[in-house]
């Protein structure tokens, strides 16, 4: 047993325990074996998060992490505040973490191996604050440690008081390196973290979920780890897919979309929030999977050090509208220098439109479809008889892609004062169709 | 700074006006203006009662989009019954860069849209339709407005007349001689019922009056006030 919750633990079952005697303990134990794959996977997502804090970041597997914070107490303020952010992201995120922090790498790992939640500032502390430290903390080789254990040398104030040429020679020159970065009387350069260009984390959720709202929370542990990417990128996304994992390879996928470019974790959880609102699932999910491809740079002045704008969590309305609708109900419009009324304007990008206009008189009601009109002794009749105004427009267009027209239009109103734009077809049987309302 | 550009401004009171208070757009119209106050109400609802479609409602909203188009916020049509015509658009002054047509799919999904709209404070105008007839969400509606700064519109058929409603300003229209439109107060704040004032925004003379509305609305009411 490596680890047990509250419930396990009154019923007598610690950690360290093997299985078959926990469940002679608690017959209805439930074990899940351990993975190593995800927790490597969850290591390394946790360094692209810690990755806004320092930009030197190593990993030391199994369920360690190195940060380099010197250079960054200015810009965090002091060591309390980092240490202050590093917790609550961290809880937000939902990981139980210990903190040490020492002048030297191998310093602070011992520290945190044997759970010490302990800070030491100045490199000449190090020797008395290391003493007490089991030297099971070294990650040497067993054999050595066992020999070391037979010596009587059981502390690491213990190894630290043996003279440095019979250390040498008994341990072999590499432990002694190795004592001697941990006290900083050698470098110790680490191998750095780099963050990968794009963005792709799965969670596995602890029971299958088949209310797409309940998905949020799983969800929004995925966006907090993409904004710690991003601000450690110094970069924002304008889409980001995800994708809910069904059984047997089977997978929704949603895009949303933030088309000003943002990394705030707040508007993203807004927008996730409208888009699941609307999701019906087909079939349960058993994990869910984030991805970001594309990063866009972001204007650093309107961003503090968290990425949030001034307007913290506002959610711009184009976003909020497409989430919850859909990208098609949300549309802009162009005009279009083109003769046939019908193609004269097109749907465009909210934003971006074409202005071409002949400058012609139009009704500003544009009927989808042109609606034939009936007749009486050969006038156009709607809502009585129309009469039309003085003036015809003949457009004839459009022979080169066989959608041509030849038309006649009028400007037409009824006895109760409402103006229509109505035309005729000059060729076949000449009907009367409706094409707009001068609104 | 001219006396032109002094009296557009919101901020000026002036005497005699009906509310100095309410932020109001231009309508582009002389009378509608002094009918109103000095314009369309911002950060309020407007519902304007219509017999039929056809007379020119929007037609009398147009030099006001016109206008609020240059600025850097939306126009969101929502639900339109027809398609907003470009050209048309285009025609009458209005920016097509900041049009922005909402289709949704349900009428409870509509009315989330306006509501949204009109509250994000990202919309100059809000145009609606809504068939729905309910007290509760009038006034949820009216409050967006507010907290936006937007001018909500809603166009609605003539027996919504009789019905109590939030909405700060209420219109009704009719079909007036020769392709005009005349225009009633049901309800306004801080003043009485007033109208009908005959408007000529026929087909004829509206091009004229929306290319020229920046201009000449100010003097006109400069001159009714000093004359």
């Amino acid at each position: 047993m490596l680890l047990c919750n509250e419930v396990a633990q009154i019923r007598g079952i610690c950690p360290g325990m093997p299985v078959a005697a926990a469940r002679a303990l608690a017959r209805d134990l439930i074990i899940q074996s351990r993975d190593h794959k995800a927790e490597q996977a969850a290591l390394h997502s946790l360094a692209a998060w810690a990755y806004q804090f320092s930009s030197q970041v190593s990993l030391y597997p199994p369920c360690a992490l190195l940060l380099e914070v010197q250079g960054s107490l200015t810009l965090f303020g002091g060591r309390v505040a980092l240490l202050k952010k590093l917790r609550a992201g961290l809880a937000e995120l939902g990981y139980q973490v210990q903190f040490a922090g020492a002048p030297t790498p191998l310093a602070a790992l011992s520290l945190v191996r044997c759970q010490r939640e302990q800070m030491v500032e100045e490199q000449h502390q190090l020797a008395a604050a290391l003493a007490p430290l089991p030297i099971s903390v070294l990650d040497w080789e067993q054999t050595l440690l066992d020999r070391m254990d037979g010596m009587g040398v059981r502390r690491l104030g213990d190894v630290l008081r043996l003279p440095r040429d019979g250390l040498a020679r008994r341990l072999g020159q590499r432990s002694l390196l190795y004592l001697d970065r941990m006290l900083g009387r050698q470098p110790d350069p680490q191998t750095l973290y780099r963050p990968p260009t794009q963005f792709k984390h799965r969670l596995q959720l602890p029971s299958e979920v088949e209310h797409a709202q309940v998905l949020l929370f799983a969800l929004q542990r995925l966006v907090l780890e993409l904004c710690g990417w991003l601000q450690g990128l110094g970069a924002g996304v304008q889409t980001f897919d995800i994708a809910l994992w069904h059984r047997q390879g089977r997978q929704t996928s949603l895009c949303i979309g933030i088309h000003k470019g943002s990394r705030d974790a707040e508007q993203f959880t807004i927008l996730l929030r409208e888009r699941l609102e609307r999701l019906v699932l087909q079939e349960p999910v058993i994990s869910v999977e984030l991805c970001a491809e594309k990063i866009v740079k972001l204007e650093a002045q309107s961003l503090d050090l968290f990425g949030k704008t001034d307007v913290r969590g506002e959610v711009d309305l184009l976003d909020r509208l497409r989430a919850r609708l859909g990208d098609q109900a949300v549309k802009g419009v162009s005009a279009v220098a083109e003769h046939r009324p019908e193609y004269a304007w097109c749907y465009s990008e909210p934003g971006h439109s074409q202005k071409d206009s002949s400058g012609q008189q139009r009704p500003l009601w544009l009927l989808p479809v042109p609606r034939q009109l009936k007749t009486r002794s050969g006038r156009p009749q709607l809502q009585g008889e129309l009469k039309l105004q003085p003036g015809c427009e003949r457009i004839e267009s459009g022979w080169w892609d066989e959608q041509d027209v030849a038309r006649d239009y009028f400007v037409a109103t009824n006895s109760f004062g409402s103006c229509y734009w109505i035309y005729r077809e000059l060729s076949g049987e000449r009907h009367w169709y409706l094409q707009g309302v001068f609104e | 700074m001219t006396l032109d550009a002094l009296l557009q401004r919101t901020d000026v009171w002036r005497g005699g006006r009906l509310t100095a208070a309410v932020k109001a757009v231009p309508s582009g119209f002389t009378e509608l203006d002094e009918l109103l106050g000095g314009g369309w109400p911002q950060g309020a609802l407007t519902e304007i009662i219509m017999p039929r479609q056809g007379i020119g409602a929007l037609r009398l909203l147009i030099p006001a989009l016109a206008r609020l188009s240059q600025g850097d916020r939306w126009i969101c049509w929502v639900a339109p019954p027809h398609i907003p015509y470009a050209p048309a658009l285009v025609n009458a002054g209005v920016d097509l860069s900041r049009i922005l047509l909402v289709h949704p799919r349900a009428q409870q999904d509509g009315l989330w849209a306006v509501e949204q709209s009109l509250r994000s404070g990202n919309c100059a105008a809000v145009l609606a339709w809504p068939a729905l007839d309910d007290k509760v969400i009038l006034r949820r509606l009216q409050l967006a407005a507010e907290a936006g700064g937007a001018l909500g519109v809603l166009f609605r058929p003539r027996h919504f007349v009789q019905r109590p409603s939030a909405a700060a300003l209420r219109i009704q229209l009719a079909s007036g001689i020769d392709g005009g439109l005349s225009v009633s107060v049901l309800k306004r704040r801080g003043g009485w019922v007033a109208g009908p004032v005959h408007l000529d925004n026929s087909l004829q003379t509206h091009g004229a009056l929306a290319l020229h509305s920046r201009g000449t609305t100010a003097t006109g009411n400069f001159r009714s006030q000093w004359q």
